[in-house]
């Protein structure tokens, strides 16, 4: 029997402590009160307060503030019982959740198995229009046993479910509630004002269940999609948190002295992604020259001033606990490239090979390509498409394009969603029957030398084969006021993978 | 009067035949864009299911005709629908942001109308001497200089360096008027600096056409001093095309202020229908493109009855 222990907040803390990269923040006395602005990339007037509809970093951000998980991340991406004190299972199909008792909804409705219920299940339904639902199908059922109880039934074993259940789209809502135009949930803020597009003002709840959180009385969340803009609003002391900082724009923050800087290395990534299923995309040598002409080491440097970590067309980030070290690092090699398209007699091809600022860097990053082509003689053209509309109509659409796919939490769900081969997301529509059935086998899978074997066999499987030339995983760069304090990161995303709300304070 | 009355009928007519022609090629337009609401929504998660599911609930599968028609007669009743993307109603969306653009409007016109007549009327005055070369100068380089590298290099300046003003344009609830002048002050400038231009030019160029008629040589063969051949004489005269630069600059401000409402973070109506684009969320962006096209047409009209009122030969 597996059971995930319902560790001490002393204790979580200071997991989530040994991934900081500011310790004296932690050492530091958390002081209550105070009131900040935080501004994300991007609101529009798509801002939800639905946790299944959650798109962007706004989302994320807005539904931690006001919704609790039945589990958390700590520092090293470890689920944590949060709402669940404990979940048990026997063979990684039936789970049991026991909630924790004495919970309230903002509105003093105190939580129950049902909430619970209605939250995972709401997902499986196609008019939720849930952004999780491709997880979520594997959930076969779910029942209340008694009030503090619930029954989760999977469709198969899957060793992940409390990494899972800690994904912001699995946020827990009141039961039977589909009328989103305000948020009641469990969360340490209470929604005070709600303007999509414009604003989000929430302020603390005296009642959360963390017995002293959180510490400011009040936070507005702002997005200011333009960079620029965001950089000078944080030197202005206008907002006291953003993200997504340009890695130029590291300098003129760490000059001003009030200000600082905190990479997380989450495991973003953009992709090349020639499409096996076309010709001549789909020769295993273009495929494979391709990965030899993505110059890692430059694009590390030059496009992300160094806020990068070097990849091996694999999605499992180094750091993450399950990459495998021993693959050799794929490097910049066009005499192998060259040599392997002479032989397949491809280097004659003309290709356009689409990019857009939807996925991050992509543009340059096709540039970059497109000389070490030429060098070799081969002639690539760069097909720039806007943003607006990408992913519905370019998008796994062309032979040869690049892709961004942000931070998953789990190595499972890394490569069932973008590399199985029944996977709607399979862009390069890559089959291999082996890789399916190691996937199958790692998540139920309880012998950790034996999982991490399996998902380096994966790695190595993807490396090799799949269409996916990945050459760098890219940081987030949040920048702060410094008397903002308690930041940390979180390896799911930036700002603390999105939920430093409970645990960030103001020092007077 | 009567004639004038029968006039300005007249133009809202047109203006109201203009709108339902705006409201059928909005509608086209948007229908051209790639990607629907349901797919935008969905993004990279979207799969089969979920894109006919979200589809339906939408009303999106039904044929573009019914849903051109559905909308124009909820527009004529008063109800412009719900957003696709957030289910509030659309009166409610732009309830938030349409006064926000008036009032960055009405402070803009308050600062730019009064500056660009002044520059304007200076410059017609003392029409090539240096003042005039001066001012000549200073305008046609603000015409030149783009709106986003204005407002770029003011908030490195004064929000940045000095720290006077704010860097975004974060209104308080229930601001002071001491507040709400600092809060904006950044963005009226850089607005302002466009469109004073163009009305001071054309301020300049208008009032020297009057100059040039022979009535004002023989005020001024009467005696009259310069100040009051501009002022008394010239001006009334020069109303016509003055009002008509202004109304066009000041239409502008509405719709056109996406620049400086994206580098101040402004929520106003221009954003809005920027993200409605977006996200392809018709609802939204239909009110907004009919918005936009109305206030144009309502200075058009108004700058219009200006002119017949100031020229008595109009008026006839």
């Amino acid at each position: 029997m597996q059971r995930m222990d319902g560790l001490s907040r002393r204790r979580a803390l200071g997991a989530a402590g040994a991934g900081l990269m500011l310790p004296q923040a932690a050492l530091a006395q958390p002081r209550r009160g105070g009131r900040i602005r935080v501004a994300t990339m991007a609101s529009s007037t798509s801002d939800t307060l639905d946790p299944a509809k959650g798109a962007l970093s706004t989302d994320y951000v807005r539904h931690n503030m006001l919704y609790s998980g039945l589990t958390q991340f700590d520092g090293r991406l470890t689920p944590q019982p949060a709402l669940a004190e404990s979940i048990e299972t026997r063979d990684h199909i039936t789970w049991r959740l026991r909630l924790r008792k004495g919970v309230e909804f903002h509105d003093g409705k105190p939580l129950t198995s049902a909430d619970v219920v209605y939250s995972l299940l709401r997902h499986k339904d196609p008019a939720t229009a849930s952004k999780a639902k491709a997880v979520a199908d594997q959930f076969a059922d779910a029942r209340a046993d008694g009030p503090n109880e619930v029954v989760l039934k999977l469709t198969g074993a899957n060793v992940d479910l409390p990494s899972i259940l800690a994904i912001s789209h699995f946020l827990i809502v009141k039961d039977g509630v589909r009328d989103f135009r305000t948020a009641v949930g469990t969360g340490p803020y209470r929604l005070k004002l709600f303007r999509p597009g414009m604003r989000t003002i929430v302020s603390r709840n005296p009642n959360y269940w963390k017995a002293g959180r959180p510490y400011l009385d009040e936070i507005e969340l702002i997005g200011v999609p333009d960079e620029v803009s965001r950089v000078n609003a944080v030197l202005s002391g206008d907002v006291h948190l953003t993200h997504a900082v340009n890695p130029r724009s590291v300098k003129r923050i760490q000059a001003s002295g009030a200000h600082a800087v905190l990479e997380t290395r989450a495991g973003m990534y953009t992709y090349l992604v020639p499409r096996l299923d076309r010709t001549p995309t789909g020769h295993p040598d273009f495929v494979l020259a391709m990965k030899h002409l993505l110059d890692r080491d430059l694009i590390r440097r030059a496009l992300f001033r160094g806020y990068a970590t070097l990849a091996n067309d694999h999605p499992v980030p180094p750091g993450h606990r399950y990459h495998l070290a021993g693959l050799p690092q794929r490097s910049y090699d066009p005499d192998r490239a060259r040599f392997l398209l002479n032989r397949s007699g491809l280097l004659n091809v003309r290709m356009p090979v689409y990019a857009s600022p939807a996925a991050e860097g992509s543009v340059d990053m096709a540039s970059i390509l497109q000389e070490a082509s030429a060098k070799i003689g081969l002639r690539l053209a760069v097909n720039r498409v806007p943003a607006d509309g990408y992913s519905s109509t370019h998008w796994m659409k062309h032979p040869l394009m690049f892709g961004n796919v942000n931070p998953r939490p789990t190595a499972d769900l890394m490569f069932s969603l973008f590399f199985k081969s029944d996977s709607p997301w399979n862009a390069s529509r890559w089959r291999n029957a082996r890789f399916d059935q190691l996937l199958i086998a790692a998540r139920s899978e309880t012998d950790e030398a034996r999982r991490r074997q399996l998902y380096g066999d994966m790695q190595e499987l993807v490396h090799d084969g799949a269409g996916a030339a990945t050459p760098v995983f890219i940081s987030n760069i949040d920048a702060f006021d410094r008397r903002l304090k308690g930041m940390a990161t979180i390896p799911i995303g930036g700002l603390m993978g999105y939920s430093f709300a409970e645990y960030v304070w103001l020092e007077a | 009067m009567n004639t004038t009355l029968v006039l300005i009928l007249r133009r809202i007519g047109i203006a109201a035949l203009t709108l339902l022609l705006v409201s059928l090629v909005v509608f086209t337009i948007s229908s051209l864009l790639p990607g629907d609401a349901a797919a935008e929504a969905l993004g990279q998660s979207a799969t089969a299911e979920t894109l006919a599911a979200l589809r339906a609930q939408l009303g999106l599968d039904q044929p573009a005709h019914v849903r051109y028609v559905k909308w124009l007669a909820g527009l004529v009743a008063g109800d412009p629908g719900q957003s696709f993307t957030n289910d509030l109603p659309v009166r409610e969306l732009v309830a938030h942001r349409l006064p926000k653009s008036l009032l960055l409007a009405g402070l803009t016109a308050a600062v730019a109308v009064p500056l660009a007549l002044t520059i304007g009327i200076l410059s017609a005055m003392y029409r090539g001497s240096p003042l005039d070369r001066a001012l000549n100068v200073g305008t046609l380089s603000m015409v030149a200089v783009p709106e986003f590298l204005v407002a770029t290099i003011a908030v490195l300046i004064f929000a940045v360096k000095l720290r006077w003003l704010p860097s975004l344009t974060l209104v308080p609830e229930n601001a002071t008027l001491a507040q709400l002048l600092k809060v904006y002050a950044l963005p009226v400038m850089t607005l302002s600096f466009v469109i004073v231009a163009q009305m001071a030019r054309m301020t300049r160029a208008a009032i020297i056409d009057q100059l040039n008629q022979p009535y004002i040589e023989m005020a001024i063969l009467k005696g009259v001093g310069p100040a009051r051949a501009v002022m008394t004489h010239a001006l009334p005269n020069a109303v016509g095309p003055i009002v008509n630069a202004a109304a066009l600059s000041l239409s502008h401000l509405l719709g056109g202020a996406i620049i400086v409402e994206t580098i101040f973070n402004y929520p106003g109506l221009a954003s809005l229908m920027v993200d409605a684009v977006t996200s392809r969320d018709m609802p939204v962006l239909q009110a907004c493109a009919m918005i936009f096209c109305s206030a144009y047409l309502l200075m058009v009209l108004i700058a219009d009855v200006c002119a017949i009122l100031a020229n008595p030969r109009l008026r006839a």
